[in-house]
């Protein structure tokens, strides 16, 4: 059963309103429903259409945390063969908030890093929904140490609401994990193309996202602290997430023309969601033509498109 | 801007000001709610002397407590687009920003100076809480961006007092972007192979610790700061527990490995002088130079930046001038 977000009821009204004719008319072949079908389907599809482009920052917030969003798990299942996952920071455990391993993707290996939010209960729990602990940016640093050597270029998907805050994590040096992970996306010899799949949460995902190219989808959101926490410091009222969310310009379309990503990959119409397979295609699609780009850049072209994409940012052309 | 006279003038009335109302001459500490008398707490760097808790210290008290006879000169930091988001909770960032320069007479939360520190010329760059929480914003990140490269500039070390509650939230995603660029700061510092010492005070949390503020090569915190990614209130929120007593202060972290030292308010100058002279006491050929079985042309002198005259003379100006000389003499011997 599709789940509908709060603001997609006419939406829900509409298909509940064709499922039920579909319904009524296998049980009686002698009825006749195409023509209200089709009126309903247009009605349907238009409605969809209209909500999904003028989305605000908190509905797009939604969307990019919705539950059958695809997750880094069915990306890497379309787009990646042989995908080898390696498990473990080699010092104290393995995070699977954070998944990594090696693959081939458009005929060529690559390192391949990214969030898990889990997809049931069961999986949830087993990825901590995504919010990774030390072991997991380490176990990041790892892999993109590894690509690094063996000159294999590398792709990250960012799909987190943040860190996890927990007391473990803090024992064992949450902040020194992220900024090592940031640190070593910086320091790559090699490409780095990380997309923003879902949630870009906070320094949680900077950690990942230190890279060459830095794309989000249509309907993800990134940003310094979740609407929810912002709103709890700064309006002293979480409710007040929708406000937040909209001062705080979390969009991937705020985000382009503040010049903070490089491109924005168009979602099916309702979301990817609705179209997964087509979502990750085109998100495959960008992917390979970003890593086109940087064909044959040495280590060094690379480390300095990098910092130089970095310092640009906020220095020019914001108005 | 010219930093100097617009940052000394509103000081110096502050403290006059100061002195004649005589409900400032005690000061409670914070901690044990005892009675010190101003100009005690001052000859004390605001460590209280009945508990020893150490009070949170702007950038000019780290100066004057550093810097060689307490002298030193700040420098122009770069100006950010102001309030790019034109952001706007309960009130507007544009007037939190506003308050916080009239109250600390600064443009923002980082100020930079050079002096130096047992003779050694030293680059120091301090966060004041008192500015928006020591919130890194644009304004900050390109603050410690260009202490760094002053720093290179200089080839001094680098000493950061770190203090904040994490990213500026009212720059949304521009604050959050100062994490690699902060970070770039701190790689270009290890590249020039300059000492990078991080002095973690009370409290630097977020999006400060998970850059620049754990990357230092030595790191060091006072005693009893708070020092974590998350906040004390989500953790035991997340976990719906409270937290064990000290949790995420100075001694916790250097227990779990997070830390060098944890030194004293008092004992600061001479660890800072000690750390950074051994760490700039460099002998000819020791760094950069592979072992010559393992490459052939290790004979060659190496490329870029000479760092062979470090050790001899460690005024700033004598340093820039005997770099100067030897750059000049390399590019001479070229052929
Ligand atoms: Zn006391």
């Amino acid at each position: 059963m599709h789940v509908f977000l709060d603001f997609e009821t006419q939406i829900a009204d509409l298909e509940g309103k064709i499922e039920e004719l579909r319904q009524v008319a296998a049980q009686d072949p002698a009825m006749n429903i195409g023509e209200e079908l089709g009126k309903l389907e247009t009605k349907a599809a238009a409605q969809l259409r209209d909500t999904y482009a003028k989305l605000t920052p908190w509905q797009k917030t939604q969307v990019a945390r919705h539950p059958v969003r695809p997750h880094f798990t069915d990306y890497v299942g379309q787009l990646v063969e042989d995908f080898t996952p390696l498990a473990g920071d080699r010092s104290f455990g393995e995070d699977k908030a954070i998944i990594a391993g090696l693959g081939r993707f458009e005929g060529r290996s690559i390192a391949v890093i990214g969030h898990e939010k889990g997809a049931d209960t069961q999986s949830r729990l087993e990825h901590n929904f995504g919010m990774a602990r030390p072991e997991g940016y380490r176990k990041a640093a790892r892999i993109m140490a590894l690509a690094d050597r063996f000159c294999l270029p590398v792709v990250a998907l960012v799909d987190t609401t943040g860190a996890y805050p927990g007391r473990g994590a803090e024992e064992r040096g949450q902040a020194e994990a992220i900024a090592r992970s940031t640190e070593m996306c910086l320091s790559l010899g090699v490409p780095l193309v990380s997309v923003i799949i879902g949630e870009g949460g906070s320094g949680g995902a900077v950690a990942l996202a230190a890279a060459n190219r830095v794309l989000m989808l249509e309907h993800s959101v990134y940003s310094v602290i979740s609407p929810e926490g912002c709103a709890s410091i700064l309006w002293r009222d979480s409710e007040r997430a929708k406000d937040a969310a909209a001062a705080m310009k979390i969009t991937a379309q705020d985000l382009l023309g503040l010049k903070v990503i490089d491109q924005i990959i168009p979602e099916p119409v309702g979301g990817a969601h609705r179209d997964p397979a087509r979502a990750i295609a085109d998100t495959g699609a960008a992917i390979h033509q970003a890593l086109q780009e940087m064909e044959g850049w040495t280590g060094q072209a690379l480390r300095q498109d990098r910092r130089v994409k970095f310092l640009e940012i906020g220095r020019a052309g914001l108005v | 801007m010219n930093w100097l006279t617009n940052f000394a003038r509103p000081k110096v009335k502050a403290f006059f000001s100061k002195r004649n109302t005589p409900d400032n001459l005690w000061v409670n500490c914070t901690n044990c709610g005892s009675m010190v008398f101003h100009r005690d707490l001052i000859a004390q760097q605001f460590v209280c002397p009945s508990c020893q808790f150490h009070m949170r210290i702007g950038p000019t008290e780290r100066f004057k407590a550093i810097f060689d006879g307490g002298l030193y000169e700040t420098f122009d930091l770069p100006d950010v687009l102001p309030d790019p988001l034109k952001f706007k909770d309960e009130k507007k960032y544009a007037d939190r920003i506003k308050e916080s320069r009239s109250k600390t007479s600064q443009t923002d939360a980082v100020v930079s100076a050079t002096g130096t520190l047992d003779g050694l010329g030293i680059v120091m760059a301090v966060q004041n809480f008192k500015f928006m929480g020591g919130s890194l914003g644009m304004a900050a990140g390109e603050a410690l961006i260009r202490s760094a490269e002053v720093a290179i500039q200089k080839r001094a070390p680098f000493i950061l007092f770190t203090a904040a509650g994490g990213a500026r939230m009212q720059e949304g995603i521009l604050s959050l972007m100062q994490m690699p660029r902060t970070t770039i700061a701190v790689q270009i510092l290890h590249e020039a192979k300059l000492p990078y010492i991080v002095v973690l005070t009370d409290p630097t949390t977020g999006g400060v610790t998970a850059s620049y503020a754990m990357l230092g090569d030595v790191q060091i915190a006072e005693p009893g700061a708070l020092i974590g990614f998350a906040g004390p209130r989500v953790i035991e929120q997340t976990i719906r527990e409270k937290l064990p007593e000290g949790f995420q202060r100075s001694e916790y972290l250097l227990e779990h490995g997070m830390l060098d030292m944890v030194v004293h308010r008092h004992d600061l100058r001479k660890t800072l002088s000690h750390i950074t002279h051994l760490l700039m006491d460099r002998s000819p050929g020791k760094s950069d130079t592979p072992p010559r079985a393992l490459d052939p042309g290790a004979h060659k002198i190496p490329s870029g930046v000479d760092r062979n005259n470090l050790q001899a003379d460690h005024s700033i100006d004598s340093e820039i001038s005997k770099e100067e000389e030897q750059r000049a003499r390399l590019a001479g011997q070229t052929p």
